[in-house]
């Protein structure tokens, strides 16, 4: 069966000040029917710029596709013209962002805000079938008192309140994608907790696949079934989530792993570091873009950029050493 | 080092700070934000207080009015023997060497129009230490111990990453080298590969010139990393403190063990038996009476409504305030 949504080779720049700059580098993946895929990666990585390139949202002009391709069901998206992808993006893919803030309009009702999803996608409905549908979406995603919601103003709600509401919004025309970039990163960690379950259950019900877009591997580790490691720009590794946490294969993702505080750690011993800092997009190594970081790097590594291996079936690391860098691992486990 | 060697460096007995809300035509004062309500703990030479909490919390509030940027509303604050609330000026510039704090975005902290240089050398003249050339001197120092290059002098905050700002940040906060530094989610906004970076340069620093550190964050593996001992805030006030590791490992308080569950942690593996908290923490305008966490919580009793727990103790190093702890697994 052909994947849902493939991304093949996707390359994505911006003008600056300074010219041209690449900011997405030949980025390959496929998102299964029903699955969670992860997008993982520090500020700069590419992630949002993935996921605005796949909604058609690239800020114009300065953003464009410059290389590969986007399919959605076989239709290739940077391709079609803006009024097929009007009907795609928002229906069939949709995104919600990590401030609702930005997303809802301040100087409307939720309930009018809610209506107007049903009528850009389905136009013609009634206004006692818009409302049934908009308290039913509400309750669907765990508000409280929906009736009274539909009144308010996004501003009266909480942070997690606006979250909902706007999952509710991508939610109205039941799509087939949903990308969440960074949707509980501004949320309190028990209303993160509550986020995410919310997430679990609607894709359990309604089998839509979700693209989670974080900085935050627990997150990952608890709600993706496959992770996508970016880093500057390119796919560092790719891997099912079990073996990426059990036996990360690319030096960024150990070192990612590795620095970590975690709960059961002893207090106030010194964490694993990964040194230096990400390259700004102006100051991009030749070769692999983590040479300057890497414990492993040698000369091949600042010269040639790495081609992307698959070691295992569903697993993708783009590193020259792979090997070597994971053949200790393998001696220190056997002794 | 102490002026009496038995106090502890710093000791916060019943810290409250409540803010106005104004309303109205005339701009009465209609209510009161309880942020901080009868807060108290004590804090001893190199040892680190985490406190955590989730927004509005009052965690912040604490560290705020720890420097006297905030006058407390009632309680007392004693730094090494002497109340901070009785301060006169001179008094208060003399503390405010030995108290810092390091703020999550030192880019607002930083004047954008002075250069790095120049920024570190500010405190040394506000103080009226040093010649110039000993300043400078210094500040070369500085840059090293926190690992930038003597170059970063020369240049402003806005040509470097969110990493080497909070370097720059932590440069200033040691430069006269206090005795106390507030960390107010000093790592919070930085990227995972970075934080464990400024993680470690905070405990290195903590170890070389006998810190005491408030912690502040809500990312409760950051805390229980970098502290000793935690206090957890909720709605105000103290819930429980602990040792870092016990606190992890057998947290009493209801609220303590839902934020120890909500924790997401990086291991697909791990067994996820979450508590989730139903609903929003309520406003702190109007505080709910009786135990402010009754409302969220799934222990909640008659009496969790009508009467307020007192923070007791719950071991020889730890306290809670639950009227039920005793009975909850």
């Amino acid at each position: 069966m052909a994947a849902l949504l493939r991304v093949e080779e996707l390359s994505v720049g911006f003008d600056t000040e300074d010219g041209f700059a690449d900011v997405v580098d030949h980025v390959s993946f496929d998102l299964e029917a029903g699955e969670t895929l992860g997008l993982v990666g520090e500020s700069g990585c590419g992630k949002s710029v993935t996921a605005l390139s796949i909604m058609g949202l690239l800020p114009k002009p300065a953003g464009r596709i410059h290389g590969g391709d986007i399919l959605f069901k076989d239709e290739s998206l940077p391709r079609i013209p803006p009024d097929r992808m009007r009907a795609i993006r928002g229906n069939r893919i949709a995104m919600i962002f990590q401030e609702p803030m930005t997303a809802l309009n301040p100087v409307q009702r939720v309930g009018h805000q809610l209506a107007e999803t049903f009528s850009l996608h389905e136009p013609g409905l009634s206004t006692e079938t818009v409302t049934r549908r908009s308290l039913g979406l509400l309750e669907q995603v765990g508000i409280p008192a929906p009736e009274q919601r539909l009144l308010e103003y996004p501003h009266q709600l909480s942070g997690g309140m606006r979250q909902r509401v706007m999952i509710a919004m991508a939610l109205a025309s039941g799509p087939d994608i949903l990308i969440a970039d960074e949707p509980t990163t501004a949320l309190d960690v028990t209303i993160q907790a509550q986020i995410l379950e919310l997430l679990r259950d609607l894709q359990r019900d309604t089998g839509m696949a979700i693209i989670f877009i974080t900085h935050d591997l627990g997150v990952i580790a608890e709600l993706c079934s496959r992770v996508v490691v970016m880093y500057a720009g390119r796919i560092a590794e790719q891997a099912p989530i079990g073996p990426l946490f059990t036996h990360p294969l690319h030096p960024y993702t150990r070192g990612l792993l590795a620095s970590i505080p975690r709960l059961d750690d002893e207090p106030k011993t010194l964490l694993t570091t990964i040194p230096g800092s990400v390259p700004g997009i102006e100051e991009l190594p030749s070769g692999c873009r983590f040479v300057n970081r890497c414990p492993f790097a040698v000369e091949r590594c600042h010269g040639q950029a790495p081609v992307i291996d698959a070691p295992a079936p569903g697993r993708k690391v783009a590193c020259h050493r792979w090997r070597e860098v994971n053949a200790g691992d393998a001696e220190a486990r056997s002794t | 080092m102490k002026a009496n060697p038995d106090a502890p460096l710093l000791q916060v007995r019943g810290l409250t700070k409540h803010f106005p809300v104004r309303g109205g035509i005339f701009l009465r004062t209609i209510g009161q934000v309880h942020a901080v309500d009868d807060v108290s703990f004590d804090l001893d030479t190199g040892e680190t207080i985490g406190l955590v909490g989730e927004s509005g919390c009052g965690k912040s509030t604490v560290g705020k009015t720890l420097l006297r940027l905030y006058d407390p509303t009632a309680g007392t604050v004693f730094f090494d023997g002497r109340d901070i609330a009785s301060m006169s000026r001179i008094e208060l510039r003399r503390l405010r060497r030995d108290i810092q704090i390091i703020l999550q975005d030192p880019f607002e902290s930083l004047n954008s129009r002075h250069t790095v240089g120049k920024i570190l050398e500010e405190p040394f003249i506000i103080h009226g230490l040093g010649t110039p050339a000993e300043r400078r001197r210094r500040v070369d120092e500085l840059l090293e111990r926190v690992g930038l290059d003597a170059g970063a002098a020369n240049r402003f905050p806005h040509e470097f990453s969110g990493g080497q700002r909070q370097r720059i940040g932590i440069a200033r906060a040691i430069a006269l080298e206090p005795r106390l530094i507030v960390c107010d989610e000093a790592v919070s906004a930085l990227d995972v590969s970075i934080q464990s970076q400024i993680i470690n340069l905070l405990l290195e620093l903590q170890r070389e010139m006998h810190l005491a550190l408030i912690f502040i964050a809500h990312d409760l593996a950051v805390v229980k990393h970098v502290s000793d001992r935690i206090a957890v805030m909720y709605l105000g006030e103290v819930v429980e403190t602990a040792d870092a590791t016990d606190i992890y490992e057998s947290p009493r308080h209801p609220y303590t063990q839902a934020l120890i569950s909500a924790i997401p942690v990086p291991d697909p593996t791990a067994p996820r038996d979450r508590i989730v908290l139903v609903g929003d923490v309520p406003s702190p305008i109007d505080p709910p009476q009786g135990c402010r966490f009754h409302t969220r919580c799934r222990h909640a009793r008659d009496d969790c409504r009508r009467s307020k727990p007192a923070l007791t103790a719950s071991s020889d190093r730890a306290t809670v305030a639950c009227h039920h702890w005793r009975n909850l697994k």
